[in-house]
């Protein structure tokens, strides 16, 4: 009868010796299965004495205890062998580009009107909208320019070319202003309103567009005065160019639908050459502002006595080119992708007062 | 408005500095533009003699001229024909940066002369326009002395703007009186004494205008006897200073009166008038040769003064040639006037004349600075040219223009913010001219007759503020209704806020363009109507409103293109026009995609655009704007400027929602844009208001059952669209179906000639018990009978 030592040191030579997993399955079924050597020598123990059987049954058992780890540590081995051999051949070129996702951006137009929003929107302004095809009525008589008023001249307005019956042409609006007086009509104060929008001038140079945006801000109640406007618009720019310490000075100026009257300049540095926003020894206009006229509250069936309030206005472009350093006006309306991808805002970059507008 | 700083203080006695006069007439409303430091650019150049002049040696056009410049005589070339000895002229001394050229000068040889420096003409020295000569200073300077201080150059100019509300600060004394109001000194006495006449004028001025308010006062006197020669240096120096040319005494006068005092004068050569003169509105047909040297066309309802031969001048806006003064004027006819703003505008623009008169006249005069000005203005003829002087004969009066402000002090703190106590206010409103008398809680407070700009309380509210200081005001923040505001935005605005990411999203590119363009883009878009045309378009091609915003982005298309980008992905957010109306304006999100979406690359081919692409963004700009691909319809055709056969509209039952498709190849013909472009438009105003169903969304029920997807194909008429058989799809059984999808159209080898095959796959998703064989049988037998009956076609098996 074969040793089961000589048996033993054959078996798991040829574990050792299979290469593959296929080899490895030939090893243990010639061992372990159904006609394998080992099944066939503990069939044979059923012939034996008890004594012996037992004996002979453990020594059989440990033999096969031992076949079986070989036979697992050899599967794992080849296994992994196998594994590495597929991803050696799997391997492609990760250098190889990728065609990257086409890249959307927001015009900073848009992106500048909604941080304008999100800081108006933190002090309860809500957004109000009208026409851009107005009358003579909303965009000047009933913001006290009459029809001969110089303010009037100076405001290049568009007409369209068709009359009514009784002579007058639609404009252009010239400003956001008319929706100041198309609110009032419409809700009583209190009223506390921005519009950003289009507007239209005839004048078309380097530093003018015959269209360009503005935000009008509108507050109409019993007791904002001078000083609120300014702590509003103090509180607006140096949350919009992000600086604490923005210097913001406030001059007396003239509008015909505010009185008083100020413009807006903030503080800014010339050095060198370069514009830069902040404490410097230049100062730079703004915006203009003031508190609502009573005539226009009249013109709007609002009691003069009881309400009062103030209005501004700024150019949209005009705050976007400070903070985000853009030169040139005529580029916003160009469409040239090379200058809508430089200037532009990631889609999802939407401007919240929680993530700061620093830019 | 200029002035210099000089001038002003003839005005105003202070102390105060430059800067310190600056900074405080910017704060109180009168904007600086610039302060003009004339010296600087000319500190270099010195007054200097021309001790002897010799013809040059090798050339006919040239002297040598041997100059004193205060510290040495020095050998210099000059080419000026009027260089003679003698004469005190402007000296470059090598190394002076000439201001016309910028060039430093150096010593050099002229035809083999070493001239060490220049004689100077204005015109190098940009002083003027005259390069016919070198300058030739007036005796008194000496030698070596600066001639930025011989030539009264060292007076810094400020240039003003004046808002159109402060007519009164036209004028140097009017920026000084504001000034001294302001506390920066005290305005000095003007001396408007009456100058006696010696006999009586013998011209009359009869009021006839075209109403009574056209020239309501009109005064007047003769001079005789005066000589009308240049303008002394002193009159000379404030004009040039200012930008005017000086050029004769009178004129000089009247123009520094115009500027001084802000009180425009005219003089007419009494010898060329005939008779009386008339104010009057012009005749049809009648014209004048201006001063200006052109000649105007004038309409009834221009306000003329007119002798008995015909028009003399337009009153308030130009004189004319006929009357004006020459150098042998020697009696004169002075006229002071109030000519009716509105019409003075109004004039001046129609005949598109710009004078410093018609500016001032536009903006209102002092009416009680009429005769005080003619008579100042008397005296200072008199003194420059001789002669003497009529009486005043005045027409007409001046209008009513006082009145009475009930004025509460307690409003500069209600509604300036800030508490000014009351006698301060009353200080304040005194130093700016206003009659006060205090009664009770409140003022009553009479404007000068400079200020026509006040009008009501507001406005005085205005000028204490102003003059105390709008830095004294201290800021406020807005007081909240709550610690958390309102929502700023409706929701449709948020609505259109969420269709312009989800478009940039998807990789277009945000535009903004002209709410105009050319009637012909606009015609091929359905525009063009005739009540959307400008009637002064800055240009032809931007001379009516835009009918859609595609025509603006296929223009982008193409100026992209030529700059080689012809891939372009772009869309706007913005106004269309359909009428005049405030109804007749719609918020619009449109697109167009050019050349390729997917560029060729190593893994796949090149796709350009289709109208497939315009379909996704579409129906991605309406999810965004909340309508779910499944509520809308829709219809294989669209407005002309698409493809016929490749577009579509998306609605709502009657409600177009949005059009989508190739653009048609004619209309990108007509703009020369190459193809294939495809392009949307999406309606946000006809996207419906979102129902108010409150913020909680329907209760998720989740099946624990398996889910079943079979796949179908069938064969169908070419022309049968895939959307027919969807729909009879969809409907089988609407509750087990949680999705159908359309994998496969395939046309070709295997099937009859006219035929394609269309292949779903469809979820069905029990929520019950799990499907059994049957069940599922049973439903594709309803699904294949549905479809088979709807489209006419078969199970492809």
């Amino acid at each position: 009868m074969e040793s089961l030592d000589h048996i033993r040191d054959e078996l798991l030579r040829l574990v050792k010796g299979a290469t593959d997993l296929e080899g490895l399955e030939q090893v243990r079924v010639g061992a372990l299965g159904r006609k394998g050597r080992l099944t066939a020598l503990l069939k044979e123990l059923g012939a034996l004495a008890p004594d012996a059987r037992k004996a002979r049954g453990a020594a059989l058992n440990q033999l096969k205890d031992a076949v079986e780890v070989a036979l697992a540590e050899a599967h794992a081995r080849l296994s992994d062998r196998a594994l590495d051999a597929r991803l050696a051949q799997e391997r492609v070129d990760v250098t190889l580009p990728i065609e990257a996702a086409p890249a959307g951006r927001i015009h900073p137009v848009s992106q500048t009107t909604d941080e304008i929003v999100a800081i108006f929107g933190a002090m309860g302004f809500v957004v109000a909208e009208g026409p851009h095809i107005e009358d003579d009525v909303h965009n000047f008589t009933a913001l006290n320019i009459p029809p001969e008023h110089p303010a009037r001249q100076e405001q290049d307005t568009f007409y369209l070319a068709a009359t009514a019956v009784d002579g007058s042409r639609k404009v252009l609006r010239t400003h956001t202003s008319p929706v100041q007086i198309r609110t009032m009509l419409r809700q009583p104060p209190p009223i506390r309103i921005i519009v950003p929008g289009r507007t239209f001038r005839s004048d078309h140079d380097a530093t003018h567009s015959p269209m360009f945006h503005q935000v009008e801000g509108l507050i109409i109640d019993r007791t904002t005065h001078m000083g609120h406007l300014k702590g509003c618009l103090i509180d607006f720019c140096r949350a919009y160019f992000g600086m604490a310490d923005l210097p913001v000075r406030f001059r007396p100026s003239y509008f015909p639908f505010t009185e008083p009257s100020a413009e807006v300049d903030i503080g800014c540095s010339r050095e060198g050459g370069g514009l830069k926003i902040g404490a410097g020894a230049d100062w730079l206009e703004i915006l203009g502002c003031g508190m609502v006229h009573p005539k226009v509250l009249v013109n709007c069936n609002i009691d003069p006595d009881e309400y009062q309030g103030f209005a501004f206005g700024m150019g949209i472009e005009r705050i976007a080119m400070l903070k985000y350093g853009i030169p040139d006006l005529r580029t916003f309306y160009e469409s040239d992708l090379r200058w809508l991808r430089h200037y532009g805002f990631l889609p999802l970059d939407v401007p919240t007062l929680a993530g700061g507008l620093a830019g | 408005m200029k002035t210099t700083l000089g001038w002003l203080k003839t005005h105003l006695e202070t102390s105060a500095t430059l800067d310190a006069i600056v900074g405080k007439l910017v704060m109180l409303g009168i904007e600086v533009e610039s302060v003009i430091d004339r010296a600087k650019p000319l500190a270099p150049f010195v007054v200097a003699r021309v001790v002897e002049a010799k013809r040059h040696p090798d050339a006919d056009k040239l002297q040598l001229c041997l100059v004193d410049t205060g510290q040495a005589k020095v050998e210099v070339v000059c080419g000026a024909p009027n260089a003679r000895a003698g004469m005190l002229g402007v000296f470059a001394p090598p190394g002076a940066v000439i201001p016309r050229s910028g060039q430093a000068l150096k010593a050099s040889k002229i035809r083999g002369v070493t001239s060490n420096g220049m004689l100077c003409s204005g015109y190098e020295l940009m002083l003027s326009d005259d390069h016919t000569g070198i300058i030739e200073l007036p005796e008194g300077p000496q030698p070596g002395e600066s001639f930025v201080k011989a030539a009264g150059l060292d007076d810094p100019v400020l240039d003003i703007k004046i808002t159109p509300n402060r007519a009164d600060c036209l004028s140097v004394r009017g920026l000084a009186r504001d000034l001294a109001a302001g506390g920066l000194g005290r305005l000095e006495a003007l001396d408007a004494a009456p100058v006696a006449g010696t006999f009586a004028c013998p011209i009359a001025v009869h009021l006839a205008g075209p109403d009574d308010k056209a020239c309501p006062l009109f005064v007047g006197r003769v001079v005789r006897g005066l000589k009308n020669g240049p303008s002394p240096v002193w009159l000379q120096e404030r004009l040039t200073s200012i930008g005017l040319r000086p050029i004769s005494a009178l004129v000089d006068i009247t123009n520094f009166f115009t500027f001084d005092l802000g009180r425009p004068l005219h003089v007419f050569d009494a010898d060329k008038l005939e008779g009386d003169l008339a104010v009057r509105g012009a005749r049809p047909g009648e014209h004048l040769a201006a001063l200006n040297g052109k000649a105007y066309e004038l309409e009834p309802g221009m306000t003329v003064i007119a002798d008995a031969r015909g028009v003399l001048s337009l009153g308030g806006v130009i004189g004319g040639e006929s009357s004006g003064c020459t150098e042998s004027t020697t009696n004169v006819f002075i006229e002071a006037a109030l000519f009716d703003p509105v019409r003075t505008a109004a004039t001046g623009r129609k005949l598109a004349v710009q004078s410093d008169a018609r500016y001032r006249f536009e903006r209102g005069l002092d009416p009680e600075f009429v005769r005080p000005g003619l008579e100042i203005a008397t005296r200072l003829i008199l003194e420059l040219c001789g002669g003497t002087a009529s009486e005043i004969r005045v027409s007409g009066a001046a209008p009513e223009w006082g009145r009475r402000i009930r004025f509460r002090p307690d409003r500069v703190r209600s509604l300036g913010g800030v508490a000014v106590a009351a006698t301060e206010q009353h200080r304040i409103l005194q130093s700016l001219g206003c009659a006060v008398q205090e009664t009770g809680d409140h003022f009553n407070v009479e404007p000068p007759s400079w200020r026509a700009d006040i009008e009501g309380e507001a406005c005085l509210v205005e000028e204490v503020l102003r003059v105390h200081g709008y830095d004294a005001i201290p800021a406020e923040s807005l007081p909240h209704a709550g610690a958390v505001p309102v929502p700023a935005l409706t929701p449709a605005q948020r609505r259109a806020g969420m269709v312009r990411r989800t478009l940039a999203a998807r990789g277009l590119v945000e535009a903004v363009s002209f709410s105009f363009l050319a009637l012909k883009d606009a015609i091929l878009f359905g525009g063009g109507d005739p009540n959307l045309k400008l009637m002064n378009p800055i240009s032809a091609d931007l001379d009516v409103m835009r009918p859609s915003i595609l025509p603006n982005l296929l223009a982008a298309v193409r100026r992209n293109a030529d700059r080689g980008l012809p891939d372009v992905a772009l869309f706007e957010l913005g106004p269309r026009y359909r009428d005049d109306t405030p109804e007749g304006q719609d918020l619009m999100a449109s697109g167009i995609r050019a050349g390729a979406v997917r560029r060729k690359s190593w893994d796949e081919p090149p796709r350009p655009a289709s109208a497939f692409d315009a379909k996704a963004d579409a129906l991605a700009a309406l999810a965004a704007a909340g309508v779910s691909a499944e509520t809308v319809q829709l219809e294989a055709a669209a407005p002309a400027w698409y493809h016929p056969g490749r577009s579509g509209t998306l609605r709502q039952g009657p409600k177009v929602l949005a059009t989508f498709g190739e653009i048609h190849p004619a209309a990108l013909r007509s703009m020369a844009v190459e193809g294939p472009v495809a392009g949307f438009e999406v309606l946000l105003d006809a996207v419906p208001e979102p129902r108010a169903k409150g913020s909680a969304r329907p209760l998720l029920r989740l099946s624990p059952f398996q889910p079943v997807s079979r796949d179908f194909a069938f064969v169908v008429d070419e022309a049968v669209p895939a959307e027919t058989l969807l729909r009879a799809a969809r409907g089988v059984d609407r509750k087990l179906v949680s999705e159908i999808r359309l994998f496969d159209l395939y046309q070709g080898k295997g099937l009859p000639e006219g035929k394609k095959s269309l292949a779903i796959s469809v979820t069905l998703q029990p929520v019950e018990a799990t499907l059994t064989d049957a069940e599922i049988e049973g439903f594709a037998a309803k699904l294949v009978a549905a479809v088979e009956k709807a489209t006419g076609g078969s199970l492809r098996r």
